[in-house]
């Protein structure tokens, strides 16, 4: 059998089987809150109240929101490829899902007895798994665009390609600082070194921009949601989707942001750990965690309310002419002073 | 000169151009000082009015649904019967019949009452001539806004109906507001 990638610590399968359900339970509820969230700041950025109808104070507005959703009838295009135009959200959704499971929400912590490592899994390629997961997430859009067989979808999806590929580029590159300083990909030694050192957005803070410049081009979010752009391509590559197909899209993006907040506090701001606190109960990590999470989430949608959508080349252009030389100065940068001291 | 004259082409006037450095520098000032204004945009807090619940005041001048007056002291209708509004009327929506005042059967304080006075108000446009027109001051415009129904028959207001006073009153607008 080939070893894909060592994982750091076991537990035995019942406690692996109880912790990813656990894990998959406790973020998959984030998504209707950043899905409510979304609507009610946006609305407050905007001067006005947003969803507070349905329910208290509109909470149950996911729920109707979903449910209109899933209700409505699976339609598809003639011109579409059946299984492909199926499979696409399908992909869309397990890539999102299989992502979460590395965000670390504490060390290796003793739970009645049980060694148990409060994470999905800890690989040792770390952080290359989340970027091997956002690669084949393009391939929900791509050919969830692709095989719609209309020109909106077609033109979403081809931008969906571009615009993902090359801002991964930038991205990885700009965690390769992080990586070094630290000396090792997995996730939780990253948030471990931090409890230790200064949390490393401030050192690689050029790397963390660009982290979160491409996170949000990587989530397909505003301002640079080309592939959906509501205003010139009706809806980019889910056009054609309508009813759960359009519900899997929808909600693969929003998880998305939940992941990407979530290795982003992971990466840059300190994972678990709160500053000047250094005996903090284990038991508030996750919390401490989550509390991060929605606290990113919540910058994701302040920048959505401010920003407006990006044209095509200037995207492009900002990818490879600003962020990519930037991200390789900054790596070599941090290369030299690491070898340095 | 050339064998293509552009004629009189007119210099269009750019900025400096930026390089790449500074463009994300200038970017990067411009999207904080954006994110700044949307922040101030969430503290000053909505300003929705929730409409069914909350309304919005109107001003004194404000015209709305019409009413008829009655004296205060004697209890007697303003309304003459004069037919006067239903002739001002640009959409020809009023419709007064007259009737001869008794000593038995008092309405009004003139001579004749409107025995029947009905206003259209699908056919309204709410200019307020008919409250110009009246010598007795005995239509005015009121504040009433909400006039919304299910039938077109519904929205010819009766005299008994433009007496009385509207069910749900209508915030009104203080001076300065």
């Amino acid at each position: 059998m080939i070893t894909v990638a060592e994982v750091g610590f076991y537990e035995s399968w019942w406690v692996q089987l109880l912790k990813a359900l656990v894990i998959f339970a406790v973020v998959f509820q984030l998504v209707p809150i950043v899905l409510l969230a979304e609507r009610k700041l946006l609305g407050r950025f905007q001067h006005r109240y947003g969803p507070n109808r349905v329910g208290l104070f509109g909470i149950m507005q996911p729920i109707a929101d979903i449910g209109k959703l899933v209700f409505k009838q699976q339609f598809r295009p003639r011109t579409s490829t059946g299984w492909l135009f199926t499979l696409a959200p399908a992909i869309s959704m397990m890539t999102a899902v299989a992502t979460m499971a590395i965000i670390p929400f504490s060390n290796v912590v003793d739970i009645f007895g049980t060694q148990v490592g409060l994470y999905g899994i800890d690989p040792s390629i770390g952080i290359l798994y989340a970027f091997a997961f956002g690669g084949i997430a393009f391939y929900g859009l791509m050919l969830g665009g692709w095989a719609s067989g209309s020109k909106y979808s077609f033109l979403g999806a081809m931008r969906a390609a571009a615009q993902l590929i090359s801002y991964e580029v930038a991205q990885g590159l700009a965690i390769v600082g992080v990586v070094m300083m630290v000396g090792s990909l997995s996730l939780t030694e990253i948030a471990a070194y931090q409890a230790e050192h200064l949390w490393l957005f401030i050192p690689q803070f050029v790397g963390f921009v660009i982290f979160t410049v491409a996170g949000f081009a990587e989530t397909n979010r505003p301002p640079f949601d080309l592939a959906e752009a509501d205003a010139e391509l009706v809806g980019g590559y889910n056009t054609e989707y309508g009813g759960g197909r359009f519900a899997a899209f929808f909600a693969a993006e929003y998880v998305n942001v939940v992941v990407v907040s979530g290795i982003a506090v992971t990466l840059f701001l300190g994972g678990w750990n709160i500053p000047f606190w250094a005996s903090a109960p284990t038991w508030l990590d996750p919390i401490v965690v989550i509390v991060k999470m929605l606290a990113f989430v919540f910058f994701f949608i302040w920048v959505r309310a401010t920003l407006p959508r990006l044209r095509y080349d200037q995207l492009m252009g900002l990818g490879w002419k600003v962020f990519l030389p930037l991200a390789t100065l900054n790596a070599l940068v941090t290369a030299i002073l690491v070898v340095a001291t | 000169m050339s064998p293509y004259d552009p004629g009189d082409v007119v210099e269009v006037v750019r900025g400096p151009r930026t390089g790449a450095a500074a463009g994300a520098y200038r970017a990067f000032a411009a999207t904080l000082k954006g994110l700044k204004m949307t922040m101030s945009r969430y503290v000053e807090g909505p300003l929705t009015i929730q409409y069914p619940e909350e309304k919005t005041p109107v001003y004194p001048r404000f015209r709305g649904r019409h009413k008829l007056h009655r004296f205060e002291d004697t209890g007697l209708e303003k309304c003459v019967g004069c037919s006067l509004c239903a002739a001002a009327c640009p959409a020809d929506c009023i419709r007064v019949v007259a009737a001869e005042n008794t000593p038995e059967n008092r309405v009004s304080a003139g001579e004749r009452y409107a025995a029947v006075y009905e206003i259209n108000l699908s056919r309204c446009i709410f200019c307020g001539y008919c409250e110009i027109a009246c010598p007795f001051d005995a239509i005015t415009m009121g504040h009433d806004y909400e006039m919304a129904d299910y039938n077109r028959s519904d929205l010819i207001f009766t005299k008994e109906m433009l007496l009385a006073e509207p069910l749900a009153r209508t915030p009104l607008r203080t001076e300065g507001e």
